[in-house]
């Protein structure tokens, strides 16, 4: 760590907002991914300035700069994998507005998630894109990977609620784009900035749009004896154009798991359920779960259960949205596949995937969002032991290959990252990452922004040296 | 012709073939931009063939426009240098369509209409109910940008394109997002396309989500009222109802005149499967007498079952009895499209009604909509120039100034106006362009180089008026990521671009 850049930074911020001791840089070290990337020092900025100056800084020494949230990304975006200055928002957690006419919120990037939806409440507004992780994730980090969750089917992921960003660049200029009401004059500079991984600017200020809570919420859970049968249902609830606000799937070894440990109420002898939300007026909502409850019956649904009351729904909910962390309990560690394909290819899909797990000797689980077709397949594994880690990295680089041979895409809503930017070559040709790359460079010139992100190393910023952890990842904790 | 541009067409035949290349001065004429011509016209008929145009124009440094059925060109500025027009209607097959998915791929030269009569065998649709429909190609409205009354419920453009296909600015076929439904793979580029008036690419095929189409039954309604106040209060009842109406727009008096007198020039075609239209029908039913052209009149659509089609009508004419509504109709199948098809083409019958219409979009927040309105009916009053104006709830509106004729005085009130609603705009934090404005008053109202900017007349000072295009420099650098050698369409964007 250069000690003239330190001196500077903890003169600009404090020496309450830096950390640079090697044990307090290990907690940032790591986020929800099986990557690994070492700071050389975290700094905690309050202000968009602060941010700017911190950024010149970092120019000025000519060192990397990696914007943070919560850290519970799943591609490693939010990892120092040059080293170099982390800026993690966590506070900059202030909600700046709430219109509720024209149903609208401005937020600090550090602001989490579920925290705006519960200060939209009383004017009966919520913050659509609902992540697993949105009682901890931050609304900047949601910016930067475009985050999703259950409900995004109906309402669409984060990038459909930005309407407005204050940005800076990694020169340290502060700049605005978008506008309050969403429809500003010339390109699409917000359209562009959600979802690029903190590779073009870092988000200091997010506007975004506000849904009003629907009138009624029907949740079903529906039981089925084969995952093929369950995995039909869902091609047929598409197909058919009933349109559900959420269309989840549990598999019956991960809902045995979760049930043990969350108590939500799945059946344990069950081989797959879907936990199908309808939403909007009384009247919408009584016609789609009839159609729902037909074409699940149709596919031979051995149940179809209506929660009773909210506390039923939400524990339904609970059970889906912790069930990654009940997983944590069977293994050392997880790695959670993002994979999409067109939602007519699922049970063909599910199929391959059992087979893929077969074939290196893992039980997948798989709990995902059916109804748009974004697979997470889990795979538990023991990261000290090497040769299964490695087997873990080719079973899931072979389920990717398979989601984008069947028409797919490499990521729904984890982003490249660190995680898939060696598989990007699969989808884009040289042509395209020759654009893409003058598109970074037109804001991120020098790579100092979020080295070693999302292109491949050999195709990004060529110069950048990815570093290896000074202490050996299996002989820690 | 001088000897250069015909040696270039020359050379344009020998690469794709002399079919498909003209440098006929009537085949010119029809690819005017604010009458601007081209040297030459070129159909390529595939991805590849465009590929080898604009490496061609990249080499000899050639500026290209790229356009399908050029409805919409009358958008943007012209352009500063115009060499080789590309007509894009020759790609027009539909590459992939996944009914099962709800996704389909497409050519960006076919038409709207054709696809949506593909879609609609399965019951879907694509919600782009944009002006002059029946005749525009699905490039040509996503470079556009421009909306339709549908984006109430389904969005724009940006909320169902997941994915494209175009040539850079190098010559290369490049392509962004895929075809499913969620994506985040690599930066979103396709979103840059809309509304990029063929700046930064020449887009070849777009990657759309397909909708359900609402077979189940879908009514229009329609409230008149004597003052925009009332009108505006009904509409905010609604958004902070359970309601979610497919559209909701407000519009003046002098607009639902104009749709009272007059049919729209393109012809109706059915979007939605299941309605009672054949797909060719050509001409609108007159406006009936529930609809008041004195008045302001809020229009609604709306879809779904019998039970829910009958509460929108019973809560939509409850709360317009409330908002002091002096009348209110439900519409049927018969009437619906009286009043939609006017709406969808609002803009084109406006630029029908006067020989110099200038159009505004001007975007802002609902809540100011009231003000606004005042400010804008003033400020054509006091140039004594006609008016009209249709807003969406979303906070979008369309103003139009609509002289009788042209003459050096008109000239002179309308660029005096347009200075005055860009400074009152921008000062109720909103922002205006003007799509459609006769060319010399483009030229006259200094927007040349500044499109969407406030002209030089205008009264902010200097260091507020950068704002106006919020990331303008961004912008520029956009351009030259994507178009180096500045080919595509140069001048016609925002900002010089």
């Amino acid at each position: 760590m250069n000690p003239g850049l330190l001196h500077e930074l903890t003169k600009l911020l404090g020496e309450d907002s830096v950390l640079h001791k090697l044990e307090d840089l290990f907690l940032y070290e790591y986020d929800g991914s099986v990557e690994k990337g070492l700071p050389d020092v975290v700094v905690f900025p309050t202000t968009t300035e602060h941010v700017s100056q911190t950024v010149k800084l970092a120019a000025k020494y000519e060192v990397p700069v990696v914007g943070r949230g919560a850290g519970t990304g799943l591609s490693g975006g939010a990892l120092a994998r040059a080293g170099g200055v982390m800026l993690v928002f966590s506070r900059m957690n202030r909600i700046l507005e709430i219109d509720s006419e024209n149903q609208r919120a401005v937020v600090q990037p550090g602001v989490v998630n579920f925290e705006l939806t519960r200060a939209a409440e009383p004017h009966g507004l919520y913050f659509a894109p609902d992540p697993s992780s949105w009682k901890s994730c931050t609304i900047g980090g949601n910016v930067a990977e475009n985050a999703g969750g259950p409900h995004t089917l109906a309402y669409g992921v984060t990038t459909n609620h930005v309407t407005a960003l204050e940005l800076v660049l990694p020169d340290g200029e502060i700049v605005r784009v978008g506008s309050k009401h969403g429809d500003a004059p010339g390109y699409d500079l917000a359209g562009l900035f959600v979802g690029s991984e903190c590779t073009l600017a870092l988000v200091t200020e997010i506007t975004v749009k506000l849904s009003r809570q629907p009138e009624a919420v029907k949740t079903l859970l529906v039981i089925f004896d084969s995952v093929d049968d369950a995995a039909e249902s869902v091609v047929d609830i598409t197909a058919r154009a009933i349109t559900p606000a959420a269309c989840e799937m549990l598999d019956g070894w991960t809902l045995r798991t979760v049930e043990d440990y969350i108590h939500a109420g799945f059946p344990m002898d069950s081989a797959a359920v879907l936990l199908i939300e309808v939403e909007g007026l009384a009247e919408a909502v009584a016609a789609q779960a009839a159609a729902v409850n037909e074409v699940c019956s149709a596919h031979h649904a051995r149940e179809v259960r209506l929660a009773r009351d909210n506390a039923e729904r939400e524990l339904l909910w609970k059970g889906r949205k912790n069930a990654f962390g009940a997983l944590g309990r069977l293994a050392p560690s997880n790695y959670v596949l993002d994979g999409v394909i067109p939602r007519s290819k699922l049970p063909q899909t599910l199929r391959r995937i059992q087979k893929i797990g077969t074939h290196f000797g893992f039980q997948i689980g798989n709990i995902f969002h059916a109804g748009d077709g974004n697979l997470h397949p889990i795979i538990l594994y023991d990261p000290r032991d090497t040769a299964q880690f490695e087997r873990a990295m080719q079973a899931s680089a072979e389920i990717i290959r398979y989601c984008l041979q069947v028409g797919g895409a490499l990521t729904g809503e984890h982003g490249v990252g660190m995680e898939k930017s060696e598989l990007m070559p699969l989808v884009f040709s040289d042509a395209d990452f020759s654009l893409m790359r003058r598109v970074h460079d037109a804001f991120n010139p020098d790579c100092l922004l979020n080295p070693g992100k999302i292109f491949p190393l050999n195709k990004g910023c060529g110069e950048i040296r990815v570093r290896k952890p000074p202490v050996e990842a299996a002989s820690r904790p | 012709m001088s000897a250069i541009s015909m040696n270039f067409a020359a050379r344009l035949e020998s690469l794709i073939g002399p079919s498909r290349i003209s440098n006929d001065a009537a085949a010119c004429a029809c690819y005017a931009v604010d009458e601007v011509l081209p040297t030459a016209v070129a159909k390529p008929t595939s991805a590849e063939e465009v590929a080898e145009i604009v490496r061609f124009a990249a080499l000899e440094k050639l500026a290209l426009v790229p356009c399908g059925n050029r409805t919409k060109l009358a958008i943007g500025m012209p352009p500063s240098h115009y060499d080789i027009a590309l007509d894009m209607t020759a790609l027009n097959r539909i590459s992939h369509y996944d009914p099962g998915d709800l996704t389909v791929s497409a050519e960006a030269g076919i038409h709207l209409a054709k696809l949506n009569s593909v879609l609609n065998e399965h019951k879907q649709f694509l919600p782009l109910l944009v002006p002059w429909y029946s005749l525009s190609t699905i490039g040509g409205t996503v470079a556009s940008g421009i909306d339709s009354p549908l984006r109430q419920f389904y969005g724009t453009a940006r909320d169902f394109l997941i994915g494209a296909e175009f040539v850079d600015g190098t010559g290369h076929l490049c392509k962004s997002g895929g075809r499913v439904v969620k994506n985040v793979t690599g930066y979103d580029l396709h979103k840059l396309l809309i509304g990029s008036l063929g700046t930064l690419a020449v887009i070849t095929c777009l990657n759309f989500r397909t909708f359900p189409a609402p077979i189940a039954g879908s009514r229009g309604f329609v409230a008149s009222f004597p003052n925009a106040e009332d009108a505006l209060a009904l509409r905010r009842t609604i958004a902070s109802s359970s309601l979610t109406p497919l559209t909701l727009d407000i519009v003046s008096p002098e607009l639902a005149q104009i749709f009272a007198t007059r049919t729209p020039a393109t012809p109706e075609t059915a979007v939605f499967a299941g309605e009672n239209r054949a797909a060719d029908q050509t001409s609108l039913q007159p406006i009936g007498d529930w609809f008041n052209p004195r008045e302001w009149q809020l229009c609604a659509a709306f879809a779904g079952t019998t039970e829910v089609l009958d509460r929108y009508a019973r809560e939509l004419t409850l709360l317009a009895e409330k908002s002091r509504a002096t009348s209110t109709a439900i519409l049927g199948d018969a009437t619906r499209p009286a009043v939609w098809g006017r709406l969808r083409e609002s803009l084109a019958m406006l630029l029908e009604t006067s020989p110099a219409t200038v159009i505004f979009k001007i975007s802002v927040l609902p809540g100011h909509h009231a003000a606004l309105f005042t400010n804008l009916q003033h400020i054509a009053e006091r140039a004594t120039l006609p008016s009209a104006l249709v807003a969406r709830a979303g906070g979008t509106i369309y103003f139009a100034l609509l002289p009788a004729s042209v003459n050096e005085d008109t000239t002179a009130r309308l660029s005096q106006s347009i200075a005055r609603i860009f400074d009152f705009v921008f000062a109720s934090c909103g922002h205006a362009s003007l799509p459609f404005a006769p060319p010399a008053l483009k030229e006259r109202t200094s927007l040349r180089s500044q499109q969407l900017v406030a002209p030089a007349s205008s009264r902010l000072p200097a260091n507020s008026r950068a704002e106006l295009i919020p990331g303008v420099a961004q912008m520029r650098r956009l351009k030259s990521a994507f178009d180096p050698q500045n080919i595509f369409a140069p001048g016609r964007f925002a900002g010089g671009i």
